[in-house]
């Protein structure tokens, strides 16, 4: 089709403001979707983004309207797949900014206008929800357009659940979002801005045809990876696919590409063709990293062999997912993993547990550090705390610009919080008169176990919270060790700001305590910084453990409770020589990751 | 529960294994074709059920009075015992008169009873003080009772009070030397330690007071206070409590009785050294060196080679089917050598003595030995063919087997 008869756009909005809904009022009224054939929010495929009212993968519907191809190309809603969302909207020309007409403006839905403004998107702001008895359209409009710079009569009210002002939504999908511009003539270009994996048919690419046209069966190359392969199918998603015999300049659809392996087409790589290759790739892209890891352990051992295959599955679809194994003397075989972030570490652990049926053991999650031993020698990556090198000489973690919206009664307890976990005051700014932008530098590692939480309830839920990494930053950060009868528990280790130690070192080896019954001998429990011992508990012997009386009436019944009492012990791990029961383990994670 | 044709076929199946040896009595050998192994118990009980009161944290086979039913009961127990009685060595190393409260028993059906058993080296009666008159002392000694087990408990009055023991300080005094008067020189009492309420001085008090009276014997249990019961229900949070405090009373139990010269032979059993008598007791030594014994009454287990079975505990149902000369019902419990082994382990350590390891090496952990070696809570001899527990072990037996068995 023609560019000039096409508009690709994205939807902008936080959590449960109705993204989806609008989505699914798009596709009836263009009549994509027979009315007898819609679900709740169809394009959040996964059960979990659909509980969650998030959207997970990105995917793209192509509608018409009035003659013209809209290209709707939905965005993840989570600051962890911020690189995800930026490469969706690199694919587009407009957004469309929802914001609700009750809440008024979220710290995500500004983080992802702003990505939308630094990629030149044409918004169309819109005010939703306005049937709801505690809308204030008129407020979130004066919000939404002072945001981005529009006069607040040119916002949009809508109530996507009743369907009202949606026509005028699709109309000014036309006429305010220009068309696409690309070179039908030049070599053909297209960006990746999403993948999944079709058990039958590989990796299946959603792209944006930048430029150029490409065709079924031509072989192609994604330029960054080097990986070459054919378009075994091309087509478009409306939503089912339908297959086309090419796309052209302007686009926006799939490429079956019958790779086996979605780690060889990362979202945000240029596809061209071997044909008539281009001679540079689209701007923008990078590799993404897990910042956050963690360890993921079956609580039965005998599961390990399924927890392997259920990440080899989830990782078909979740470029993103990293994992090794790792052997922990506490808590058997496992896998140390590596996230975006931590919703992205409990969509894993969900689907996990949800879709394998695995009983998992998740250790405190920490950040990614970077380690030099000694001035001379090169800086390595830690991934797990057991790993740190005792003694070193620099270590360097992962910093955060924090942004927080909050009414401006809170502002006071944001900033308290943030002062806490090591922040670093930006700047603060009043988005109306009630309500504060608050942006913090902040270490990533302080906010990995329960900042959002806190932030939550130090606000009473009025909190919005949306971050971005800013690089490594140098610490003062120490690696604390849990001994337990002089050996430490490596899936206890952690790596915490010298500050914050010893208070932390005292709190785990006090809970530890309560936890691990008494044995035949004294045991210490420790915590350390290095040969140091910052915090000590004793669990003290056991003076007596007898069965009273025992006589011939007796002998089964006490024959029963021993053989109970030695099951018991063999469930239980060794550690120092010590016998710890799992569930020892499992609470002090748990005060982990409760802090 | 299992009936009693399911118990007999059982006993047919070990009969049939020539290697075992074979179970008797009523379960027992087609008469006149007796085994060529045939293995004769030794020890044998007797289950006296009768109570005036049921003390909250008892949990025997009890009825409570039965005035009346004595006669019954005595004649149900006499014909038990004849149904086994080809089971039973003649005579017998020694018999117990258990219960219950044997001495409650109407003394006529008591003596009628003692007058019908076989003579035997240790004839053992308990008694609760309050019974002991010098008539009933009397009668125990012409029938042949040659040692009186006086179920004590404490000699502190709001301690007998909590345990509901109808006995006061000065009666269980009375009981002591009535039965020396009659004429006793193998008496031996319970005491409990761990009662609700129990102070260390308190247990000073009774351990003291048991030594005053110079016991040949001494049985000394911790409260156990079973789920369910009465007493739990009524003391269990005052118990867990006051479990931290009473983590040494076991120790001084040990301590004061070990330096007044006693023995401590079995994890809650002590008794004087003599040169010329062995005072332990010798019917509850059987259960320790995991020998058969024959059970008869209601609720008594009996084990006699590969089999453990228990008598039903409904005393009506006892009486009736021996009434009608049948076994009473019972419930078997099959025991494999493997099983047997264990309970080997679990019994014999209960001892001062070491235990022979041969025989047993299947079922003990040898890692776990090594382990417990080095802790300095278990002991082998040279040979490695025997093992005792340490002084430290003993005090924890429980967990230290339960460590030792693989």
């Amino acid at each position: 089709m023609d560019q000039a008869h096409i508009r690709n756009f994205s939807i902008i909005a936080h959590i449960d403001h109705g993204k989806s809904t609008l989505a699914d009022r798009i596709l009836q009224l263009t009549d994509t979707v027979a009315d007898r054939d819609m679900k709740e929010q169809l394009l959040d495929s996964m059960d979990l983004e659909r509980e969650r009212g998030i959207t997970i993968k990105a995917q793209a519907v192509r509608v018409l309207w009035k003659g013209q191809q809209l290209n709707l190309i939905d965005t993840p809603g989570h600051v962890d797949f911020t690189y995800e969302v930026s490469r969706s909207l690199q694919a587009c020309e407009g957004a469309l900014l929802v914001v609700d007409a009750a809440q008024g403006i979220e710290a995500q839905t500004l983080a992802n206008a702003y990505l939308a403004i630094e990629n030149d998107l044409e918004i169309v702001p819109i005010v939703n929800k306005i049937d709801l008895p505690q809308a204030d359209p008129d407020g979130a409009a004066a919000e939404v357009a002072q945001l981005v710079g529009v006069d607040h009569g040119d916002v949009l009210r809508i109530s996507a659940k009743t369907g009202e002002g949606v026509d005028a939504v699709l109309d000014a999908v036309v006429d305010r979002i220009p068309p696409p511009s690309g070179d039908l003539g030049a070599p053909a270009r297209a960006l990746v801005f999403d993948s999944s994996y079709d058990q039958y048919r590989g990796v299946v690419a959603f792209v944006r045809v930048v430029d150029g046209c490409f065709a079924t069966h031509d072989p192609l190359r994604a330029m960054a990876q080097r990986t070459r392969f054919e378009a075994e199918e091309l087509g478009f998603l409306s939503p089912e696919r339908r297959p086309v015999p090419m796309l052209q300049a302007g686009e926006v659809g799939y490429v079956i590409t019958g790779l086996k392996d979605v780690s060889k087409l990362r979202v945000g790589d240029t596809l061209t063709s071997e044909r008539r290759p281009a001679a540079e790739p689209l701007p923008g892209y990078k590799e993404v990293k897990p910042m956050v890891f963690a360890g993921l352990f079956p609580t039965d051992s005998d599961e390990y062999p399924e927890l392997r295959d259920a990440l080899e599955r989830l990782k078909l679809n979740d470029a993103a997912l990293f994992y090794e194994p790792e052997t922990s003397q506490a808590l058997g075989f496992g896998f140390r993993c590596g996230f975006l972030g931590l919703l992205h570490m409990e969509i894993v652990r969900e689907r996990l547990e949800r879709e394998f049926d695995l009983d998992l053991l998740v250790t405190a999650p920490n950040v990614a550090y970077r380690v030099r031993e000694r001035p001379d020698s090169e800086w390595i990556e830690v991934h797990n705390p057991a790993d740190m090198p005792r003694e070193h000489e620099a270590v360097e973690e992962p910093y955060i610009k924090a942004s927080v919206i909050v009414p401006k009664e809170y502002v006071g307890a944001v900033m308290e919080l943030c002062n806490e976990r090591r922040g670093r005051f930006d700047h603060l700014e009043y988005l109306s008169e009630e309500r504060v932008h608050l942006i913090y530098e902040l270490p990533l590692g302080e906010i990995v176990l329960d900042f959002y939480d806190q932030l939550k309830s130090r606000t009473r839920g009025y909190a919005s919270f949306d971050y971005d990494l800013s690089g490594f930053r140098e610490g003062t950060l120490v690696r604390v060790d849990v001994l337990v009868g002089g050996e430490p528990v490596d899936a206890l280790s952690l790596i915490i700001h010298r500050e914050f130690a010893y208070e932390r070192g005292k709190l785990l080896v006090e809970r530890l305590r309560k936890e691990i019954p008494r044995q035949f001998f004294d045991v210490p429990i420790q915590a350390a910084i290095g040969a140091r011992v910052i915090a000590r508990e004793t669990v003290k012997a056991k003076r007596k453990d007898v069965l009273a009386k025992c006589y011939g009436g007796d002998i089964s019944r006490k024959r029963k409770l021993l053989e109970k009492q030695k099951k018991g012990k063999k469930r239980m791990k060794q550690v120092g020589g010590v016998e710890v029961p799992q569930e020892a383990f499992l609470a002090v994670l748990n005060l982990e990751s409760d802090r | 529960m299992t009936t009693w044709n399911e118990l007999e076929a059982k006993s047919l199946r070990t009969r049939n294994n020539p290697s075992r040896s074979v179970p008797v009595g009523g379960l027992a050998a087609p008469k006149g074709g007796a085994g060529p192994e045939r293995a004769l118990v030794h020890h044998l009980y007797l289950h006296l059920p009768f109570c005036a009161h049921r003390c909250g944290y008892c949990d025997f086979v009890t009825v409570l009075g039965g005035r009346g039913q004595d006669g019954a009961y005595v004649d149900a127990l006499l014909a038990e015992l004849q149904l086994e009685h080809e089971a039973l060595a003649e005579p017998p190393e020694t018999i117990f008169l258990g219960g219950g409260t044997p001495t409650f028993t109407d003394p006529a059906q008591l003596a009628r009873l003692l007058a019908a058993l076989p003579p035997t080296q240790e004839l053992t009666v308990e008694a609760n003080p309050e019974t002991i008159t010098p008539a009933l002392a009397a009668l125990l000694r012409e029938h042949g009772v040659n040692r009186l087990s006086l179920g004590v408990q404490s000699f502190q009055p709001h301690l007998l009070e909590v345990l509901e023991r109808r006995a006061t300080p000065q009666v269980l005094q009375a009981a002591f030397r009535t039965a020396r008067e009659a004429g006793f020189d193998n008496v031996s009492l319970d005491l409990i330690y761990g009662i609700p309420g129990q102070s260390e001085a308190d247990l000073h008090a009774d351990l003291a007071a048991t030594l005053a009276l110079e016991p040949e014997h001494v049985s000394c249990y911790e409260l156990e206070a079973k789920p369910g019961t009465r007493f739990t229900r009524a003391h269990g949070d005052a118990l867990a409590f006051q479990a931290e405090a009473m983590e040494g009373y076991f120790e001084l139990v040990v301590a004061t009785l070990t330096s007044a010269g006693y023995r401590w032979y079995e994890t809650a059993n002590f008794c004087r050294t003599e040169a010329d008598r062995d005072l332990r007791a010798h019917h509850n030594l059987a259960y320790w060196l995991g020998r058969d014994y024959l059970g008869v009454g209601v609720g008594a287990v009996s084990t006699i080679g590969g089999l453990r079975w228990r008598n039903a505990p409904s005393l009506p149902r006892y009486v009736a089917a021996l009434g009608r000369g049948e076994a009473p019902p019972r419930e078997p419990e099959p025991l494999d050598e493997a099983t047997k082994a264990r309970e080997r382990i679990l019994l014999g350590l209960r001892l001062d003595e070491p235990l022979s390891t041969a025989g047993l090496t299947d079922v003990l952990d040898l890692d776990a030995v090594e382990r417990l070696e080095r802790l300095n809570l278990v002991q082998r001899s040279a040979a490695a063919a025997e093992l005792t527990l340490t002084r430290r072990g003993r005090f924890l037996g429980g967990g230290v087997t339960a460590e030792l068995l693989a």
